[in-house]
C-alpha cells in the first residue's frame, strides 16, 4: 500500500532482475508493446559482450528467432549468425547413424549458432532503443519486497523501484528465487562441461556434429567462418586436469575427440568449464512474482539451448502480460501468474523428462546436447514422418505456440 | 452479479483509524481475485475485452497505444469497489465512478489511490448525476438490481453525449438463467450470496434495446458469455440466453 511507497520509487510496470539473454528479450518484447520496464543486472554492460565474460554460444532455434525477430532483435544478430543446415549424430566410432538433412525440414536451418556475446550486444542495443525499457547496470538489489498490490526494490545505490510485477531471470543460482522461498530439485551428473572456440582449415558447411562419447556427448557446432564453437562433457575428476594444460596439450586432447575432417585446429578465445547439473524449480510463480529461464529451469549451463527454452517462457509470459495490460488490468495478478505457470512447466517439465529418457538410451549420465535432444535413433532415421516430428521439435515447432514464437508481435 | 451495496453506511471523508482499517480488509477483500469477489474477477477480462473492442472502432483509438482512451470521459454506473473503474481509467479514460453504497465507494477511493489512480468516485445515484455528460456509460451488471428498467434507463441516457457509447451487461430472463444464474451460482457452486438476484427482474435484450431506442441509443452488438468449466475462463459467445452484454451507441 502506499504507505509504505518510498516516495521516490520510480515507478515501472515490470522489474526484470538479470539482464542477460532471457531478461534481455523479456524487455524488449515487453518495452515494444509499451510497458514500463525496468532491468537490473549487477554486471556492467560493457563487460558482458567482451569475449572473456562468456565464450559461449547459443543455439536459436527457429521459434526463438522468431521471437528474436519479432521484438527487433534478430536484425543484429543475423549478420553475425551461422544457420545450421544439417546435424549428423555419431556413436562413439561407429559410422553414421542418424542425420537431417533438407529433407525434413522444409528447407529452412535448423537453427542458428550465435556467440553469447552477438546475442548480449544486440539485445543491449534494441534496449537502449526503447523509450520505456531503463537498464539499471551494474547496479544490485538491496532489498526486494513484494506486497499485495505492488513489489518494490531498492538497489545498492539508493535508488528504488515499484512495479506491479518482478521477473526473476538472475539465472540458475536466482537470487531472487531463493528470497521467494521457491525450492528447486537438484541433480548432480558428476560431469563437467568444457566450451571453447576452435578455428579449423576448412569450412564446416554449416553442418553440427554431435558424438556420443563414453565420457558424455561432444558437439561440434557451426559459426561463423572456419569456426567452431565446442561443447564438451567430461567426468568431473578427469576435467581440471584436461582444461589445466597448455594450449598445445588441450588442443592434443581436443584433437582426439574432434578429428581432423575440418583439417587442423586452432583455439580461438578462452576456454571454459562448467559442472553438468540439472536444476528445476518447484514453482514458477509466487505473489507477484514470475521466474523465467535459468532460474526455472537450468538444464546445465552449457547446454546452448538454455536460451531457447527462456525464450519460450518469455513469449508465453509477454503474451499473457501484454494481454492484460491492454485491457488495464493488473499485470501482477495472481490468475496471470498462475496461466504462465500451468502453460510453461509442463512443456520444460516434458523436456527434462525426455532429456533424461535419451541420456538413458545413450547410457550417459548426462544429458546429451539439445540440440539433439528430441531426436530419436536410428530407428527414428528409418522412419520419415516421425523423423520430421522430431526435427519439429528440435526447431521448436511443436506444442502451443505463444504468438511471438511465431514471429508475431505479442 | 455485482454485490449489492451494504446496508450499513459510513461516514465519508473524514473517516477514524477503525474505519480505514476496516475499508483497507474491504478492499484486499473486493480486490483479491481468489476471494469473495472471484466471479467478478473471472468475468472482468471478458466483459472487459468487449468494452475495449468496441470502444476502440467507436473512438477510433489504438488499443496497442498507451492509454488509448485519452481525452474521454467515463460513467461507471454502481461502480462497486472499481473492479472495471480502475481498468478503464488505465486505458486512458477519464473515470467517473458512482455507486450508492457509501462504503463501497470508500474501499473504491481507498483501493484507487494504492493504484495511483485518479479515479472520481461519488457516493451517488444516476439521477445525481443529472446535467453531466459522458462520451460511455457503463451499466454492467445493475439494470437486474433495478426496480423500474425504463425509469432507470430514461435517467442514465441523457448522461451518455450525442456520439458516445453505453454499455450494459446483465442477464436474460430464460429458464437457462434461471437454472444457471440463479440455481447454479447461488445454491450449487456458491459464486454469490443467495438471494442476490430475483430472476423476475432479470432483463430479455428485446427489453433493454426497446427502452434505450426510445431514448435515441441504439444497440449495436449483442454478445452472450459463457463459463469454460474446464479452463476456469469465461468467454464471448452468440448465445444470450444467460449472461449477455449489449454495446449501444447514442446519434
Amino acid at each position: 500500500m502506499s504507505a509504505c511507497s518510498p516516495a521516490s520509487a520510480t515507478v515501472h510496470d515490470v522489474l526484470i532482475v538479470g539482464g542477460g539473454l532471457v531478461g534481455g528479450a523479456l524487455a524488449c518484447a515487453l518495452g515494444q508493446a509499451g510497458l514500463r520496464v525496468a532491468v537490473v543486472d549487477h554486471e556492467d554492460p560493457a563487460r558482458l559482450v567482451r569475449p572473456e565474460y562468456d565464450g559461449r554460444a547459443s543455439a536459436v532455434a527457429l521459434t526463438a528467432r522468431n521471437a528474436l525477430a519479432a521484438v527487433g532483435v534478430w536484425t543484429g544478430v543475423a549478420p553475425h549468425a551461422q544457420p545450421i543446415l544439417d546435424i549428423r549424430v555419431t556413436e562413439g566410432d561407429s559410422p553414421l547413424f542418424l542425420q537431417y538433412g533438407a529433407e525434413v525440414r522444409d528447407d529452412r536451418p535448423f537453427g542458428w549458432m550465435a556467440e553469447n556475446r552477438v546475442l548480449r550486444r544486440a539485445l543491449l542495443a534494441r534496449m537502449a532503443a526503447l523509450p520505456s525499457v531503463t537498464l539499471y547496470a551494474p547496479a544490485r538489489l538491496a532489498e526486494l519486497s513484494r506486497d499485495t498490490d505492488r513489489a518494490h526494490a531498492w538497489l545498492d545505490d539508493g535508488r528504488t523501484l515499484a512495479a506491479a510485477l518482478v521477473v526473476a531471470a538472475d539465472g540458475r543460482n536466482s537470487a531472487v528465487r531463493r528470497q521467494a522461498g521457491i525450492g528447486v530439485v537438484d541433480w548432480d551428473y558428476g560431469q563437467h562441461g568444457i566450451v571453447c572456440t576452435v578455428g579449423h582449415e576448412r569450412p564446416h558447411r554449416g553442418i553440427a556434429h554431435e558424438r556420443f562419447l563414453p565420457a558424455g556427448p561432444f558437439a561440434i557446432l557451426p559459426l561463423p567462418g572456419n569456426r567452431s564453437s565446442i561443447v564438451w562433457a567430461e567426468r568431473a575428476d578427469l576435467a581440471p586436469a584436461i582444461l589445466a594444460q597448455d594450449d598445445e596439450g588441450f588442443l592434443a586432447e581436443l584433437r582426439l575427440r574432434f578429428g581432423d575432417f575440418l583439417g587442423d585446429l586452432a583455439l580461438d578465445g578462452p576456454r571454459f568449464s562448467h559442472p553438468l547439473g540439472l536444476r528445476l524449480a518447484l514453482r514458477y510463480v509466487d505473489r507477484r512474482l514470475a521466474l523465467v529461464g535459468d532460474a526455472a529451469h537450468g538444464l546445465h549451463p552449457i547446454a546452448g539451448q538454455g536460451m531457447n527454452m527462456g525464450i519460450r517462457d518469455v513469449a508465453a509470459l509477454a503474451e499473457l502480460v501484454v494481454e492484460r495490460h491492454r485491457l488495464g488490468l493488473d499485470i501482477g495478478d495472481p490468475a496471470v501468474l498462475a496461466r504462465y505457470q500451468a502453460w510453461r512447466r509442463f512443456d520444460n517439465l516434458l523436456m527434462a523428462a525426455m532429456t533424461d529418457g535419451i541420456n538413458r538410451l545413450f547410457s550417459n549420465r548426462i544429458p546429451p546436447l539439445r540440440l539433439v535432444r528430441d531426436l530419436g535413433l536410428a530407428a527414428v532415421h528409418r522412419m520419415p514422418p516421425l523423423k520430421r516430428l522430431f526435427a519439429r521439435h528440435a526447431m521448436g515447432l511443436a506444442g502451443d505456440l505463444p504468438r511471438l514464437l511465431r514471429g508475431e508481435a505479442p | 452479479m455485482a454485490k449489492s451495496a451494504s446496508p450499513r453506511p459510513a461516514t465519508s471523508g473524514t473517516a477514524s483509524p477503525e474505519e480505514v482499517a476496516r475499508f483497507t480488509a474491504m478492499a484486499d477483500a473486493w480486490w483479491d481475485p481468489e476471494g469473495d469477489f472471484r466471479p467478478l474477477h473471472r468475468f472482468n477480462p471478458t466483459r472487459l475485452t468487449f468494452v475495449r473492442d468496441h470502444l476502440a472502432r467507436h473512438f477510433g483509438r489504438d488499443v496497442t497505444t498507451d492509454r488509448p482512451f485519452a481525452g474521454l470521459r467515463l460513467l461507471d454506473v454502481g461502480c462497486g469497489g472499481g473492479l472495471l473503474s480502475e481498468p478503464l481509467a488505465r486505458l486512458g479514460f477519464s473515470v467517473t465512478g458512482i455507486d450508492a453504497g457509501e462504503r463501497n465507494v470508500a474501499v473504491a477511493r481507498l483501493h484507487a489511490e494504492r493504484s495511483d489512480l485518479p479515479i472520481d468516485y461519488r457516493v451517488a445515484t444516476p439521477e445525481d448525476m443529472a446535467g453531466e455528460e459522458f462520451d460511455v456509460v457503463m451499466i454492467m451488471e445493475i439494470v437486474e438490481h433495478v426496480p423500474d428498467l425504463g425509469e432507470f434507463l430514461g435517467v442514465v441516457a441523457p448522461l451518455v453525449r450525442p456520439g458516445g457509447a453505453l454499455f450494459a451487461a446483465t442477464l436474460n430472463r430464460t429458464m437457462r438463467s434461471y437454472a444457471l444464474g440463479i440455481v447454479a451460482a447461488e445454491y450449487v457452486m456458491g459464486w454469490l450470496p443467495r438471494g442476490t438476484h430475483d430472476w423476475k427482474k432479470f432483463v430479455k435484450p428485446s427489453e433493454l434495446a426497446a427502452h434505450l431506442r426510445r431514448h435515441g441509443i441504439v444497440v449495436k452488438d449483442l454478445k452472450g458469455m459463457s463459463y469454460d468449466l474446464a479452463r476456469d475462463e469465461w468467454k464471448i459467445t452468440a448465445d444470450l440466453g444467460v449472461n449477455y452484454m449489449a454495446y449501444a451507441a447514442k446519434d
